[in-house]
């Protein structure tokens, strides 16, 4: 007997340029100057484009057994979630073909459907039918998933009340008790706290041990080696990978780490990145008071410097830089506003260098992607560049040894040194 | 469970689809607990947070009656076909208004399960669907003022008992505007994913077609020769043919109805084609 549960077969996943990027009124064109070609340069740098087209899943085939739990790892854009989307039917392939031996349920769609206004108990009943369940079953399953998620005393309570924590917890259990033959999971374990991760962890290895089929999509490469025997990597929408789970996992970080670029140089004006407007000329990371190939550590006060031409004169450019880590968390944007002296001025046609610094004991261990992009009068993006630089940031001894030799990375997505104080008060 | 057998497993092929489709009559069966869940929860949330509720369902038909009966009725002297011109304007402003809400409501129905949509599969039709059948609570609720009234004017000696052998074709009007309430918000909520243009349009569109459908004024009052072009307006049949079958006033049956129901079946046939023909692109581009 066959015993497939997932067949994959030269899928192909073009989007036209343009479409991922969503319909926005004119009023959002100010949150899009920050958010919109982010998506779109992201996208284009990392799928494949051909004839204003983009590929975002390339020619991709694999097989999942029943009873397997597959990771599926890649940078952000390489296609992991386009994959998973083509599964549960939400979008089309462009080509290809796949079949899927049973009920589809997913972990990527935690909460949809639910309204702020309708009670626990309404949501779930709803929640539960737009995840594909039947009446009868969610009246079968109804004791189960209330005492699950913990609020039995809050069932009749609309869920605009609940706290954030409630809310997940009770959306997570609905979508737990979905029972499919065939389970997606797209990175549950980015919300929710630490109890919930284990959760979430724990029902997939049930799933899993139940003879079902788990398709779990992670940035985090300790989940995925706990969880899965078996992991495929995705880059530029192609599987470049597919084997044990360990050796996987090491390809990708190599990649990651091996991609560190802490300083990038253009001598020569006409070739340099950018347009007739202005173009790039250097740019690099490195500690306050040192050079490019220092080493960062989570202690040390770094700048980031960007020299770039200004061709046209009497135009007003301000730069922003966007800081995204591994896991492709946006971790922060920003914008030269205390600039003392060029910002709101205009700038003549000449060479400019602008300096961002990055206090120390601010930023968390490890990878961070810099974007950075010119802009003209805050409005019109002159340049941008994803990657501009790429570095990372190493976990400092001294910090290490403070913490009782605490050796994980810290939970976060900074690790600010904050000030504290304790004072001793009279009783 | 690990004891079932693979066999029983239904098998789902996922490829790309080519040319144009109809409904999936039998998919959409097994999704009918869905249609009802979203219906419920349209019903049920739609007041929510108003400090007069469902009394809305009353208001919306019943002073756009009385500022037509001012204007149009008293001081226009706009003629009603022997109807006292109140009962003569609610009737046609009762499913008028259910047809103008749930074409509203279809037109974004898509727009506003965004979310749903991009997380989740379903059959998209369903969405505008239960949004036309979400609506019809508050069309029953201004019909029994409706029959109110019927029963008021009707002591009062001016409009007689309807016809019971009439009676049987409201539910068949009432049908009528939901198919082309229906049809029209299969085209609209489809555009409205690719340009929210169309969010703007829809009032604005809604409010022209009230003039241009007898509501405010009788059927007769346009030209004999012009009625069957008339009836291209679906709703001129769907509200001629509602008004006479509760008040038994109201005017042709013959042509401009036919061509009504033809312009219905074309709007639904050519809507349900083309959504089904957008639908695949509604998770990128929404």
């Amino acid at each position: 007997m066959d015993d497939v549960a997932v067949r994959v077969e030269n899928l192909s996943k073009r989007y036209r340029i343009g479409e991922k990027v969503s319909y926005r009124a004119l009023r959002d064109e100010i949150t899009r100057l920050f958010t919109a070609p982010f998506k779109k340069s992201k996208k284009g740098s990392t799928g494949e484009k051909e004839n204003g087209h983009i590929l975002a899943l390339k020619d991709v085939s694999f097989e999942v057994k029943r009873g397997e739990v597959l990771g599926i790892i890649g940078r952000n854009g390489a296609g992991k979630t386009t994959l998973l989307k083509i599964l549960s039917r939400i979008t089309e392939p462009t080509e290809g073909y796949a079949e899927v031996h049973g009920r589809v349920g997913s972990l990527l769609e935690v909460g949809t459907g639910f309204h702020p206004e309708l009670t626990g108990r309404e949501n779930i009943y709803l929640n539960g039918s737009i995840l594909g369940m039947k009446k009868a079953e969610i009246d079968r399953k109804f004791d189960e998933m209330v005492a699950f998620a913990e609020l039995k005393k809050f069932i009749d309570t609309p869920v605009k009340y609940y706290s954030s924590g409630m809310y997940v917890r009770r959306a997570f259990a609905v979508a737990a008790h979905l029972e499919p033959e065939i389970l997606l999971v797209d990175e549950v374990l980015a919300v929710g706290d630490f109890a919930f991760q284990k959760k979430c962890l724990g029902k997939m290895e049930n799933i899993a041990g139940e003879g079902r089929t788990v398709l779990f999509v992670s940035h985090n490469m300790s989940a995925i080696q706990q969880m899965c025997k078996r992991v495929i990597l995705i880059d530029q929408g192609r599987i470049i990978d597919d084997g044990e789970s360990l050796k996987v996992v090491n390809r990708y970080l190599g990649n990651i780490f091996s991609n560190v670029k802490t300083e990038q140089v253009w001598e020569d004006k006409e070739t340099a990145p950018g347009g007739n407007r202005v173009r790039l000329r250097r740019a690099c990371v490195r500690p306050e008071d040192g050079v490019p190939t220092d080493t960062i550590y989570v202690t040390t006060p770094i700048v980031l410097e960007f020299e770039y031409w200004n061709l046209i004169p009497d135009v007003r450019l301000n730069l922003t830089v966007a800081l995204f880590n591994e896991d492709g968390v946006f971790v922060f944007a920003s914008v030269p506003l205390q600039e003392p002296v060029w910002d709101g001025k205009p700038f003549p046609a000449s060479l400019f260098k602008t300096t961002c610094h990055i206090p120390g004991a601010f930023l968390n261990n490890g990878v961070y992607f810099v974007r950075m992009q010119i802009v003209e009068d805050h409005m019109t993006q002159l340049f941008v560049d994803p990657e501009v630089v790429i570095f990372e940031v190493y976990d400092s001894v001294e910090m290490r040894s403070k913490h009782g030799g605490w050796q994980g990375k810290w939970l976060g997505v900074v690790r600010p040194d904050l000030k504290w104080t304790t004072e001793m008060l009279k009783s | 469970m690990a004891t079932e057998s693979l066999t029983e497993l239904p098998v789902t092929r996922i490829r790309p689809t080519h040319g144009w489709r109809f409904l999936n009559l039998r998919e959409l069966w097994e999704y009918r607990e869905l249609i009802y869940f979203l219906t419920w929860r349209d019903i049920k949330v739609r007041y929510k947070q108003t400090a007069i509720g469902a009394a809305w369902a009353i208001i919306q038909p019943f002073f756009t009656m009385v500022v037509f009966s001012l204007f149009f009725g008293k001081l226009a002297r706009i003629p009603s076909e022997g109807l006292p011109y109140p009962i003569f304007a609610y009737s046609a402003l009762v499913p008028w208004t259910y047809f103008a809400n749930s074409l509203t409501q279809a037109t974004n129905s898509l727009v506003g399960h965004q979310q749903t949509i991009t997380k989740i599969y379903f059959p998209r039709v369903i969405l505008p669907l239960s949004s036309i059948l979400g609506a019809l609570v508050d069309f029953v609720i201004a019909f029994a003022v409706l029959v109110g009234m019927v029963f008021f004017y009707h002591h009062k000696g001016l409009v007689g008992l309807p016809v019971v052998g009439a009676l049987w074709t409201i539910p068949l009007f009432v049908l009528l505007s939901m198919i082309t309430a229906f049809g029209v918000g299969l085209w609209l909520s489809a555009l409205n994913v690719q340009y929210r243009d169309v969010r703007y349009a829809v009032p604005f569109l809604i409010q022209l077609w009230l003039f241009a459908t007898p509501i405010a004024y009788p059927m007769t009052i346009v030209p004999e020769r012009w009625r069957a072009l008339y009836g291209l307006n679906p709703m001129v049949g769907v509200i001629e043919g509602f008004r006479r079958a509760l008040l038994g006033k109201g005017t042709i049956w013959g042509p401009s109805l036919t061509v009504s129901v033809l312009a219905i079946m074309v709007i639904i046939i050519g809507g349900i084609f083309y959504f089904r023909k957008m639908e695949q692109t509604f998770a990128d581009v929404v």
